[in-house]
């Protein structure tokens, strides 16, 4: 039994096609990420998997329970960490976790204990009988991710796990999910749109456009590039592409005022270049190929290029109709 | 059936702490009605004098100020989902694997019980504004002010189940509150009314509950006859007002040329409430 299959999934809001058929299905115990820009997608996914939204068609199963039809079951399988905080600011650090104790039925004596080992393995403890709109943004994210593992979830949904946190945080909620990973044989499904974050997944499915565009593991991502990013900044960028096209058979990419290629053993084929087109040459930079470079390559955008996601299209179209908000 | 019974323990537990932590909220449900009763008390009094039966005006306006506090809590308390939604907390709920019944249920209990705990802090007031309060009639008050904070407070999960942002909320309040509320005879008499106004007042589902809460207060100060033309104002009171009889029921609202009584009152809420909380459950249940 896969943790999650996904066939054919497609949402639509109204006109707006958000999810345009997406197929994929995650092991047991894998790590698996879903990468794409705001508005890609990822988000209604994850809300179809957790039932949050209705699928438009197509079916999904979470720990082998169709998300349609067993709901419950599939929300009893499940832990999840939202985009945006999901706490009560009013209750405490410890209402709140006894709050998700009881809607999922954890039982009485395993509660107290599973709690205190939660919020101290977030270093919340402390500040357990704090109201939590005193909490910091950080340490409202690790008190979301000590309460998505309360009820021994069998799938972990991240939805933007550390989004607008410091790195500091960003680390070491990392640390706490690998760990968990590793004693309880969790299984991770994560959306991110920062690269670096996508790294330690076993496989990245890739999404633009309410479509997956590549699955793989990020290494096998990176190898498509083939070699090396070489990014070179001439007198003549027009000239140049024209040479790397004829010479050595390389497309480059004209971005923000610079050429952009990959190629095989970057090191070496550096000094070839400066012998042949030294002349207009004002600065080359090379490096390894980043998650970044593969989703360039995939879609012909840039990750960053923001655009409006579909959910917040539709708030806004709401709130176009109330005025400002409050 | 037992996961529905937790669920709405759950909910309503939830409302409760939050109850008690959210003081503002209580304060300020707490002081419009009572800005209402001192501005309003003092400044019709004696423009009014003593309405139909004999009754003081700020006696009068009491049992509506006790009610509207309810309301308001009630009202503001379903419609806090939408709160929820805004603040991310709905999404931790809708995802449990607890009924939505239980959810939307648990809502609506939780911030009836909230409001009647709020109306009672209001009755601390009674024997300022002249109003003799009983054992019996405070365990009588109880359930009444729970069934009619019930109606209400189902009537805003029925919005805000469909309302997806706050902006609407200032909106809602006007158009659908504060009608409600002062078309109830929350503070004036709805005796003798143009007959446009009797017709919106009759149809109004609140007005019974004021009325009934206010029969229910004012029960038992039978007064001396009264001579219409002696010491009551002619347009607003004495209509009806026969010497002798009680004075809540000069006051009653009248149904077909009947004047209702608190039980028949109560029947017209609890009737609206139920349907309006069936309407609240089902539409809960159908979102997202």
């Amino acid at each position: 039994m896969k943790a999650v299959e996904v066939k054919e999934l497609t949402k639509r809001y109204g006109t707006l096609e958000a999810v345009k058929g997406i197929s994929l299905s995650v092991e047991k115990g894998e790590i698996f990420g879903l990468l794409g820009p705001n508005g890609a997608g990822k988000t209604t996914t994850i809300n179809i998997l957790c039932t949050l939204q209705k699928a438009t068609s197509g079916e999904a199963w979470v720990n082998g329970f169709p998300v349609a039809r067993q709901r419950d079951e599939v929300r009893r399988s499940i832990g999840l960490v939202f985009q945006d905080p999901s706490l009560d600011d009013y209750l405490t650090a410890y209402e709140n976790m006894s709050f998700h104790a009881w809607c999922y039925g954890v039982p009485g004596g395993v509660r107290r204990e599973r709690i205190r080992m939660l919020l101290e393995m977030v270093q919340l403890w402390e500040r357990r009988n704090d109201q939590v709109k005193t909490f910091s943004g950080g340490m409202k994210r690790r008190l979301e991710i000590a309460r998505g593992l309360l009820h021994y979830p069998a799938v972990l949904f991240l939805d933007e796990p550390t989004l607008g946190l410091d790195p500091q945080t960003r680390r070491r909620i990392w640390e706490y999910i690998m760990e968990l990973r590793e004693q309880e044989g969790l299984t991770i499904v994560m959306t991110t749109h920062y690269m670096d974050e996508a790294e330690p997944c076993h496989r990245i499915a890739v999404i633009d456009e309410g479509r997956i565009v590549a699955l793989d593991s990020p290494e096998g991502l990176k190898r498509r590039l083939g070699g090396d990013v070489v990014i070179l900044e001439t007198d003549d960028n027009q000239g140049v592409a024209l040479e790397l096209e004829r010479r050595y058979s390389l497309a480059a990419e004209l971005r923000d005022g610079s050429l952009r290629f990959t190629v095989d053993r970057g090191s070496q084929f550096i000094p070839e270049l400066m012998r042949s087109l030294g002349q207009g040459i004002r600065s080359i930079n090379l490096r390894r190929p980043t998650l970044d470079d593969v989703f360039l390559s995939l879609t012909g955008h840039d990750i960053r290029d923001e655009k409006p996601d579909s959910r917040a299209e539709i708030r806004a179209h709401f709130r176009q109709r109330g005025g400002p908000r409050r | 059936m037992m996961e529905m019974l937790r669920a709405i323990y759950i909910i309503w537990y939830r409302e409760l702490l939050r109850f008690v932590r959210e003081r503002s909220r209580m304060f300020s449900a707490l002081a419009m009605p009572l800005l209402f009763l001192v501005i309003f008390g003092a400044g019709f009094k004696n423009l009014v004098g003593n309405l139909a039966g004999g009754v003081d005006f700020v006696t009068f306006m009491y049992p509506g100020i006790v009610a509207m506090s309810v309301l308001m809590t009630a009202f503001m308390s379903g419609m806090s989902i939408v709160w929820d939604r805004e603040f991310g907390f709905l999404r931790e709920v809708l995802v449990a694997p607890i009924p939505r019944m239980g959810v939307a249920l648990g809502k609506t209990l939780g911030g009836a019980t909230v409001a009647m705990l709020q109306g009672c802090l209001l009755l601390f007031l009674a024997p300022v504004v002249g109003v003799a309060l009983t054992p019996i009639k405070v365990a009588l008050l109880l359930p009444m002010l729970l069934v009619v904070a019930l109606a209400i407070a189902s009537l805003g999960v029925l919005i805000a189940s469909r309302m997806r942002s706050m902006q609407a909320f200032q909106f809602l309040m006007t158009l659908v509150f504060f009608p409600m509320t002062f078309l109830s005879g929350v503070f004036f008499p709805v005796t003798n009314l143009p007959p446009w106004l009797m017709l919106v007042v009759r149809v109004n589902p609140v007005t019974y509950g004021v009325d009934a809460i206010r029969q229910l207060f004012l029960q038992g100060m039978t007064l001396p006859a009264v001579n219409p033309s002696l010491g009551i104002n002619p347009t607003l009171g004495a209509l009806g007002a026969s010497p002798g009889k009680d004075a809540p029921y000069a006051l009653a609202v009248t149904l077909f040329g009947h004047p209702m009584t608190m039980l028949q009152d109560m029947g017209v809420v609890a009737l609206f409430g139920a349907v309006v909380l069936s309407l609240a459950v089902w539409s809960f249940n159908r979102q997202d």
